[in-house]
């Protein structure tokens, strides 16, 4: 293989984004070495198994990846703004359309929610940490590595351009050789090691180390979200497993599931893709149900409204998210019947998700709600998603999707599901915890700056999209006819605007760093569950004393009846893991054998597969026992925490 | 652990052993044996089900009394999800279709071998 093969060339826009890297890189390094911080990286972040700091590491880089994913968006709009400019040529638009999509999705909104279920949910049910604090760390580490594979496809070998579903038989060796697509297949496989592990340790967690006394109906509505999303991660991931094994199979060794010769069948590849995919959605859209219930309860000063009905909805749309995945196509061709069932299957999801909707208004009904940051993110998703999930029906219903199917309706429709439902989730979410996570609030003034913009910018960019599509401009083309382009042009401007919500919003980051009033009680917010019982810093093992739980909205119960969680008298030894390297050992090395795959050197990758075995067998015969915390430790930092 | 046995784990060798006996002979079924095609398939879904029942009794722990009891709230709701996944597939991707695609598949494979 010649270099440039090997290196993307004879693009501006690539070679700009090399530079961009080597220099990052170069200045990360330089940081590093300058102020003697390589073993602190290594001590405190690259081998924790702390899992407040691998949530935190999950949300820096998810942040990351919006980044990335957000500029993606913005070339986009820019090239459909300016479609004679030749901003990007076609074979460019898809790339970036692909990583767009594929980023956003399961590098972006997964990682971000999933680093504040890590978060929350130990301090939340009064554990100290994952029942599996090593898998944990593991499951980060795949994930990370999962995304730099995906990411350095754009400079080195080119990045995968079918689309973020991958449809065969377009992403077949037949019709797109090279690595791109291998790129996409192994990205994914890597990081659905470390999405399934997590599945399996957050259902673990909720299910055995919840504080006791606390029944699963006591527990706080984002664990029980969280759990239920666990469920849909364990039996939905392991569908995408298998399909991208199989692709992976077909493009690298020349078997044919997928392919149009040799008895494939490349429409398999879409039902199982959307067989995972459908309840994938659920993943990122049931924790941002779950965030929205804590804040709306939150700043309306009142228990959340049905909190039964909720958690049955929630089980009631995770089962029925098995259960509607052809509405994604239903211009397939199958029969009619096939098309009635699964269009009437999705419309029933409505019926749960309508239920949410009118227990979040019942909350606020008669409540004196508190105009936060968070509180704004969540009020604006209450009508922002009903529009998306109003038109969400409407392509349910398969005779008019034959009209709208991939069309800028579709486009319209899942932004207004994905950025209202999730990313203001997850900005919610970040604002709400960041004290806990911080010790300082994001400074309030500025984060209603980056909200208005943001949703301004969101409504400006998409429902125009809408009208678009009812215009008919399909999705993925790079070039538009006259009449789509005043819309295209005002959908462009939204988009840069959200764009100056988002960087309003990394600098209020920097802003609060360096001027926010610390916080000194851990419970900014006067929240009503067991995360705002500890003290801020939270101390490595949580909590000193686990904490009896006797109802619903545990903490505000104890302000009630003025009790705390800590009794000095109380003390014992806590028993906590040692921080360990293998967890990032043993994904560099898959990573590397995930990239000579990407390139088919096999005996390469077999070599990389090997030292990941050599691993497992370590960590197989590891009898790392952990330590404990004495007591007399534990004293020094509850004092200091707790300013007594 | 401190007490670990350390005794070698018969069980877990043997339905290892199995496990790999198993997928040789699914492999030689599907690849040499010879066997009408409807009897490759049945011999392999054969082999599955037993190759299902090592994973249970022998490394899950599915007989086991200790200090819990075996989840079977998961396996019920694994196999409605493998129901749903299979039938699920059959019924979306052969729901009117036409699967007569003899002439078409056996062209295309004679013209592939002809540029070969």
């Amino acid at each position: 293989m010649q270099l440039d093969e090997f290196f993307v060339t004879g693009e501006p826009l690539i070679y700009a984004g090399m530079v961009a890297i080597v220099l990052v890189t170069s200045a990360i390094i330089f940081l590093l070495t300058y102020f003697k911080k390589w073993q602190w990286l290594w001590r405190e972040w690259l081998t924790t198994v702390d899992h407040k700091k691998i949530g935190i590491m999950y949300i820096l880089s998810a942040l990351a990846m919006l980044f990335r994913a957000g500029m993606d968006a913005l070339m986009m709009r820019t090239q459909l703004a300016f479609p004679d400019m030749n901003f990007l040529n076609a074979q460019h638009y898809n790339e970036v359309f692909t990583t767009h999509g594929t980023i956003m999705i399961i590098f972006m909104a997964m990682p971000f929610l999933i680093g504040l279920m890590n978060i929350v949910v130990p301090l939340q049910i009064g554990a100290r940490d994952f029942a599996f604090p090593f898998v944990n760390a593991l499951s980060f580490w795949s994930f990370f590595f999962g995304a730099l594979l995906f990411n350095i496809s754009f400079v080195i070998g080119g990045s995968p351009d079918a689309g973020w579903t991958s449809y065969t038989p377009l992403s077949g060796a037949a019709m797109s050789p090279g690595p791109g697509q291998n790129f996409y297949l192994l990205a994914l496989q890597l990081s659905g090691i470390g999405t399934l592990a997590t599945g399996i340790n957050l259902m673990v967690t909720i299910i055995k180390m919840r504080a006791p006394g606390m029944t699963l109906f006591k527990m706080p509505i984002f664990t029980w979200s969280t759990l239920i999303t666990s469920f849909i991660i364990v039996f939905a991931f392991p569908i995408l497993t298998i399909a991208l094994a199989l692709l992976t199979i077909d493009r690298i060794f020349g078997s044919q599931f997928f392919t149009v010769t040799g008895e494939g069948l490349p429409m398999m590849w879409a039902n199982l893709f959307w067989m995972w995919g459908h309840p994938e959605v659920y993943i990122v859209i049931l924790p941002a149900f779950g965030i929205f219930s804590e804040v709306i309860s939150t700043f309306a000063k009142k228990r959340l409204f049905g909190y039964n009905v909720m958690v049955w909805s929630i089980i009631l749309i995770a089962g029925l998210s098995f259960l509607v995945w052809v509405h994604h196509f239903f211009t397939m061709g199958a029969g009619a019947f096939v098309n009635s069932v699964f269009s009437i299957s999705t419309m029933a999801i409505a019926v749960p998700t309508g239920v949410k909707i009118f227990n979040w208004l019942a909350t606020l009904y008669k409540s004196k709600i508190q105009m936060t940051t968070a509180m704004m993110w969540a009020l604006a998703f209450i009508p922002s998603f009903v529009i998306g999930g109003v038109t969400g029906v409407m392509l349910g219903m398969a005779a008019a999707d034959y009209q709208f199917h991939n069309s800028y309706f579709l486009i319209a429709h899942f932004h207004y599901v994905l950025i209202a439902g999730t990313v203001f989730a997850c900005f919610a979410g970040l604002v709400y915890w960041y004290p806990k996570m911080f010790g300082h609030k994001l400074n309030e003034r500025i984060g209603k700056w980056s909200f208005w913009l943001f949703v301004i910018g969101f409504h400006v960019c998409f429902f125009p999209q809408y009208f678009l599509g009812l215009d008919g401009m399909p999705r993925r083309v790079f070039h538009i006819i006259p009449e789509w382009m005043p819309l295209n042009q005002i959908a462009t401007v939204g988009a840069f605007v959200m764009g100056i919500g988002f960087a309003v919003f990394v600098f209020n980051i920097y802003y609060s760093y360096r001027h926010s009033e610390r916080e000194k009680t851990g419970d900014p917010w006067d929240g009503r569950t067991l995360e705002w019982a500890t003290p801020t810093p939270v101390p490595h093992y949580n909590f000193a004393i686990v904490p009896h739980v006797e109802s619903h909205d545990a903490h505000w119960d104890m302000k009630q009846k003025d009790k705390t969680i800590y009794n000095e008298s109380k003390l014992e030894p806590i028993h906590m893991p040692n921080s360990t390297g293998q967890p990032f050992i043993m994904m560099a090395i898959l990573f590397f054998a995930s990239f000579a795959l990407v390139f088919e050197w096999i005996w390469l990758a077999v070599a990389g597969l090997i030292g990941a075995l050599v691993m497992m067998g370590i960590r197989s015969f590891d009898y790392d026992e952990g330590h404990h915390v004495e007591v007399d430790e534990i004293k020094q930092t509850e004092r200091s925490a707790r300013r007594l | 652990m401190a007490n670990r046995s350390k005794r070698i784990p018969i069980q877990h060798v043997v339905g290892y052993v199995m496990s790999i006996v198993l997928t040789v002979l699914a492999a030689w079924a599907a690849l040499n044996s010879n066997l009408p095609v409807i009897w490759i398939i049945i011999l392999i879904l054969a082999l599955a089900v037993i190759q299902a029942g090592i994973q249970l009794f022998m490394f899950m722990h599915i007989i086991e009394r200790g200090t819990g009891h075996a989840p079977w709230q998961m396996i019920f709701h694994g196999f409605i999800l493998a129901a749903i996944v299979v039938a699920g597939s059959l019924f979306t991707m052969s729901f009117g279709f036409n699967h007569d695609h003899n002439d078409d598949g056996g062209h295309e494979q004679h013209e592939q071998h002809e540029q070969e």
